[in-house]
């Protein structure tokens, strides 16, 4: 319980100063935090009971906003953690592939965003493509540095008890590499809300991103609020489920190796 | 006694472009079917070299092994090695369980793979410790585990790389006599490599003195001591003392010039060893990438 109180007094503390800063400035531009809450409630919890109180706007644009940000996500974790283990394992392919890599992910996402409009049509696939292009970098990059550092022992050991090829991969190549790869989804996960609002901005008028441009543009303030709070609890709520399940892929680490910090690995080094 | 292993006129020479390390040089001997024999040279003589070889991780230049009578081209498919470094050698995200059945998952169903590691487990005594992780357990008990997979393979030829190198002394005496009770009952075919001059005396029915780099074989001595031995009343009986007496002058222990020349060439061997084994990294590297 202690523990708890501790996470959340300066939080909670900060909400009750924002609300009393707000009240008394008084700012059309800057709501006080219970008419977010209220616009909040309005926008997507004032439904009819069949639909759980929940709005049409949430089956419309939140839903579908949330399954492009985690089909994206999973998609470049496909693409990132099989080609990362590929290339993390053979020097010959990484000393080929790499320059193309450190090169095509210096390019920022958002400059993409046109060619992607160019190539596949406005809508998901454009939406997707943004956030898998832009979220793939940390995952691969992180699968190819833990796959590269399998212990010369491990792969000894595995040799000499004729340990199949899949086993191999399936059963010491990637557990050797899980910490690292954990690190990449989790660095991923936050890019991918990024990616998710930024694709939204344009050409679209779905989405979580594309409503809070709206509320911007009719100076809706407390509508803007609340979908910059939603935000933050979407990716707060994302980030915690991916730790629980974190802990549970990597529960055989001893305690203290436990959160290492997060490392961005760097191809050809 | 017919012959379980094989080494025949064996010699590994290392190449790089700046030269070439001789580390072993005409070894051959034999090692019995149900025999446990020790190796045992200076440091950096081409100890790992040999065992390198035998597991079919390191092609020799020149010679041959067999191994009950087939040649060894790659890694042959009924040997097992312990490794000197067990926390690496295990694999720290299975449970103990689980480490022992890993090995056991090409040829055998879940069934029986539980009921062999199991027995494995019993025979090493940690039957208690199956659903720990490795780094739950003290060293000694992890070397355990390593045995007991290696065991739990049933291989015709168990290879030890210095098992016991990197435990406590009780804890090696306790392993010692493990390795002991486990050779008579399941009358597996053992072959320890070592530094330890005593260690080899105490475990071996046969001990294999090896020279300095390039390693050959200088002396291959029967130990007349029981099959059933003794920490204590085993190490000070005469038999064992005029062993380790024996060993000890054929390997020049003690001469500070002879060990000045040996440490010297341990160096250069270790160099050496290290490039290939970077080579061969590579190598497998890239046929596991492209296969």
């Amino acid at each position: 319980m202690t523990k708890f109180f501790k996470r959340w007094i300066v939080f909670a503390g900060l909400v009750v100063v924002w609300q009393i800063a707000t009240v008394l400035a008084d700012d059309p531009f800057f709501p006080p935090p219970t008419e977010i809450a209220e616009a909040a409630r309005e926008l997507w919890l004032s439904g009819p009971p069949d639909q759980l109180f929940l709005t049409d706007i949430v089956f419309e644009h939140l839903i579908p906003s949330v399954s492009r940000l985690m089909g994206g996500w999973a998609i470049a974790a496909a693409i990132g953690i099989s080609l990362g283990v590929a290339l993390g394992r053979s020097r010959t392919a990484l000393e080929f592939a790499g320059p193309l890599l450190t090169f095509m992910r210096s390019i920022p996402p958002p400059a993409l965003v046109p060619v992607f409009l160019l190539l596949f049509n406005v809508g998901t696939s454009m939406q997707l493509a943004t956030i898998v292009f832009g979220v793939l970098w940390p995952i691969l990059l992180n699968t190819i540095d833990g796959a590269r550092s399998v212990d010369t022992l491990k792969y000894e050991t595995s040799a000499v008890f004729r340990v199949p090829k899949w086993q191999w991969v399936l059963g010491v190549v990637l557990p050797s590499a899980a910490p690292k790869i954990f690190a990449g989804l989790r660095v991923s996960l936050s890019l991918s809300l990024v990616l998710m609002v930024v694709s939204e901005l344009v050409g679209t008028d779905n989405g979580i991103g594309s409503q809070l441009l709206v509320a911007q543009r009719e100076f809706d303030f407390p509508n803007m609020w609340a979908g910059i709070v939603l935000l933050g609890v979407i990716g707060y709520a994302l980030n915690t489920v991916l730790l629980a399940v974190e802990h549970r892929v990597l529960g055989w680490q001893p305690k203290q190796e436990h959160s290492k910090p997060v490392q961005l690995a760097t191809a050809g080094d | 006694m017919t012959a379980m292993l094989d080494v025949a006129g064996l010699g590994h020479t290392y190449q790089a472009k700046d030269g070439a390390h001789r580390a072993i040089d005409g070894l051959t001997f034999t090692v019995g079917a149900g025999e446990l024999v020790c190796v045992v040279g200076p440091s950096g003589c081409g100890k790992s070299t040999l065992l390198r070889t035998i597991c079919g991780l390191v092609k020799p230049t020149e010679g041959g092994i067999s191994l009950h009578g087939n040649k060894i081209d790659g890694v042959p498919e009924d040997l097992a090695v312990v490794f000197q470094d067990y926390s690496r050698s295990l694999f720290p995200w299975l449970s103990v369980q689980r480490n022992v059945e890993f090995p056991l998952r090409r040829s055998l169903g879940r069934k029986q793979r539980r009921a062999r590691a199991a027995e494995a487990l019993e025979l090493v005594g940690l039957a208690k410790a199956v659903g720990k992780y490795p780094w739950q357990l003290s060293g000694g008990m992890q070397q355990r585990v390593s045995i007991a997979r290696a065991l739990a393979y049933q291989p015709a030829l168990l290879l030890m790389d210095e098992p016991f190198a990197s435990v406590d002394a009780q804890t090696r005496f306790e392993l010692e006599d493990l390795l002991l009770k486990v050779k008579r009952e399941q009358n597996t075919t053992v072959l320890v490599v070592t530094h330890d001059i005593d260690e080899s005396v105490y475990l071996g029915d046969r001990v294999l003195v090896l020279s300095n780099s390039p390693a050959s074989v200088v002396a291959d001595l029967r130990v007349d001591l029981p099959g059933v031995r003794d920490q204590i009343t085993t190490r000070e009986s005469d038999a064992f003392v005029t062993l380790r007496g024996e060993v000890a002058r054929l390997l020049n222990v003690g001469r500070p010039t002879a060990q000045r020349k040996v440490a010297a060439e341990a160096a250069v061997a270790a160099k050496w060893a290290e490039a290939e084994r970077a080579a061969l990294r590579e190598a497998h590297a890239e046929d596991h990438a492209t296969n």
